[in-house]
């Protein structure tokens, strides 16, 4: 029997140590883990719970972060609860298998620590992990700081294992920035936060030996199309859940979450969208805009990347009428496009009331600081937009580069 | 279609991709196909002939149609020393209480393998084209090889 951890009212704790002490209070059945920075001291963390007697559950230690999902679906299909972390490089080895966890609608849930991917070789913290992964058909939660890197991946179990969803969910934060940030994090005793997760329930576990089961069979032009229909009919609906989720885990903690986080939207006439760490700086600097120099500046956060919130992010977009125009932050290089977070907004934006003009921001890439100057900048330029009625710049834009003005694509109109 | 063993042997019987064809709101949740109907904690110690195998279980399949060539067994020269039973890397070789029955040409892929490892002389089992009739290959069986004098 795991022994009880004694914790504080308040800890200090960075994200990566929070994310861990969620997972040993969830009690996971299995670990199977493989080390890469900054996502490292999760699973060092729980090796260490799992050695001092905190946890009953199975750690394997495996060769590869491709192992280390593959370990972790044979775990979930013989029917227990499963959990492992990573970034970056590792997150992308895993890439073939994520697809196979979501596919077999298996509820393992896997804490990134998002890192810049290679070339040139990287270990700070951006976007481009989290981008990798999100048509891989996984739940996709999104931390901002290092509580809710504590809170996330315990709603994160009890989202993906109800039995309407039964898929993978992924929890993000920010590399260094979060993951190695020391703050104030009020968790919860192991006995309530095990209460709140609830037992696991398995489905179609192989270890049931009076159903013997083929796990991930094999299908061709007459079946697979039917099965990932099924796939995402799971994902999109699983939105009722993890509102219900959150309902429950704010009644439980007073913290609410919600699919998408909104900011000072009531009146704002400029808007900016933003994931990670770079949200609370956003609200920061929209704060101060206010104060000092009177621009009406909003922040839209998108808390669940996927299913991706477009109902939400159409509310928040309609919920001033005075929006005029809004900037997405995309923290990930576009590889030859607009970034995924202007083309999943401006999509939604685009059946919207308000209509408003839609820009683009790379920034922040291989962990490039993302100052409230710069943000203070952004949002003057938007306001421009707005006053002039129209883009005054390129459409995708290049913050914080050092070199010429980078930008692409300007508003068509004779 | 073949008979099976028994009366109630489902062995074989569905053509493979002949299933009906539901759509996505009726396919299992995440590609899990169940072996058997029902609670079958005992299947281990039943015969595959007495087990109830689900609909999606290969055992129902037929997938004769991928064979060109087969094997013919030939229970005259046969010792039942299980050797292709052993080796058939397809469980086709139908055997009971150590003693060799036949082939479950439902399941059959024609690899030879059963062939190349029957030590008798003549073998009790040869490779005839899929088309030629089985009682007409057992007519025309080799005679025993005499040892080559030294």
């Amino acid at each position: 029997m795991a022994k009880k951890f004694d914790l504080n009212e308040m800890e200090v704790w960075d994200g990566n140590y929070a994310s861990s002490q969620a997972l040993r209070q969830a009690q996971v059945d299995v670990v199977a883990a493989y080390p890469i920075t900054p996502s490292t001291p999760i699973v060092e963390g729980y090796g260490a719970y799992k050695a001092n007697g905190y946890i009953d559950g199975e750690y394997v230690m495996v060769e590869s972060e491709h192992a280390a999902m593959s370990g972790c679906i044979g775990a979930a299909a013989a029917g227990g609860r499963v959990a492992t972390a990573t970034s970056s490089q590792g997150f992308a080895l895993m890439a073939e298998v994520l697809y196979q966890a979501s596919g077999m609608r298996l509820p393992i849930v896997l804490c990134v620590v998002n890192r810049a991917l290679a070339s040139p070789l990287n270990v700070r913290g951006d976007h481009s992990d989290m981008y990798l992964g999100r048509d891989s058909g996984w739940i996709n939660l999104d931390a901002f700081n290092a509580q809710e890197a504590y809170d996330l991946p315990l709603c994160a179990f009890k989202i993906g294992e109800n039995l309407s969803v039964r898929l993978p969910v992924m929890v993000h934060q920010d590399g260094f920035t979060t993951s190695h940030k020391a703050q104030n994090v009020s968790p919860l005793q192991d006995e309530v936060a095990y209460k709140f997760v609830g037992k696991y329930v398995p489905v179609d576990d192989m270890l049931d030996f009076s159903r013997p089961v083929t796990h991930g069979a094999q299908t061709e032009e007459d079946w697979h199309y039917e099965h990932k229909a099924k796939q995402h009919k799971a994902l999109m609906d699983s939105v009722k859940v993890i509102d219900e989720v959150f309902a429950e885990f704010k009644e439980l903690t007073g913290r609410e979450y919600k699919r998408v986080e909104t900011y000072m939207m009531e009146d704002a006439e400029v808007a900016m969208v933003v994931l990670g760490s770079s949200v609370e700086t956003a609200i920061l600097s929209a704060q101060q805009l206010r104060e000092e120099e009177g621009i009406k500046v909003g922040i839209i956060a998108p808390r669940v990347f996927r299913p991706f919130p477009y109902d939400l992010i159409r509310d928040s977009i309609d919920m001033s009428p005075n929006l005029k125009a809004v900037v997405c932050m995309d923290k990930s290089a576009p590889g030859g496009a607009m970034g995924a977070l202007f083309n999943e907004v401006s999509a939604a934006a685009y059946s919207t009331n308000n209509r408003p003009i839609m820009t683009n921001y790379i920034y922040g890439l291989g962990g490039r600081d993302f100052t409230i100057n710069e943000i203070k900048r952004i949002m003057r330029e938007q306001k421009a937009h707005a006053d002039a009625g129209h883009i005054t710049t390129e459409i995708q834009q290049f913050s914080g580069v050092r070199g010429p003005k980078l930008g692409f694509f300007t508003t068509r109109r004779d | 279609m073949s008979k099976g063993l028994q009366g109630t042997d489902k062995r074989g019987i569905l053509e493979l991709g002949a299933e009906e064809k539901i759509g996505w709101d009726a396919v299992p949740q995440g590609v899990v196909l169940h072996s058997f109907d029902g609670e079958t904690s005992n299947s281990a110690l039943l015969k595959p002939e007495d087990r109830e195998y689900s609909e999606f279980n290969s055992y129902i399949a037929s997938v004769a149609s991928w064979r060109v060539i087969k094997p013919v067994y030939n229970r005259d020269i046969c010792i039942d020393c299980q050797n292709c039973w052993v080796w058939c890397p397809d469980t086709s070789i139908i055997s009971r209480d150590k003693q060799m029955l036949g082939i479950d040409y439902d399941h059959c892929k024609g690899c030879g393998v059963c062939v190349e490892v029957c030590p008798t002389n003549p073998k009790s089992l040869l490779m005839f084209g899929e088309t030629t009739d089985n009682d007409e290959s057992l007519a025309n069986w080799p005679e025993k090889k005499k040892k080559a004098k030294k």
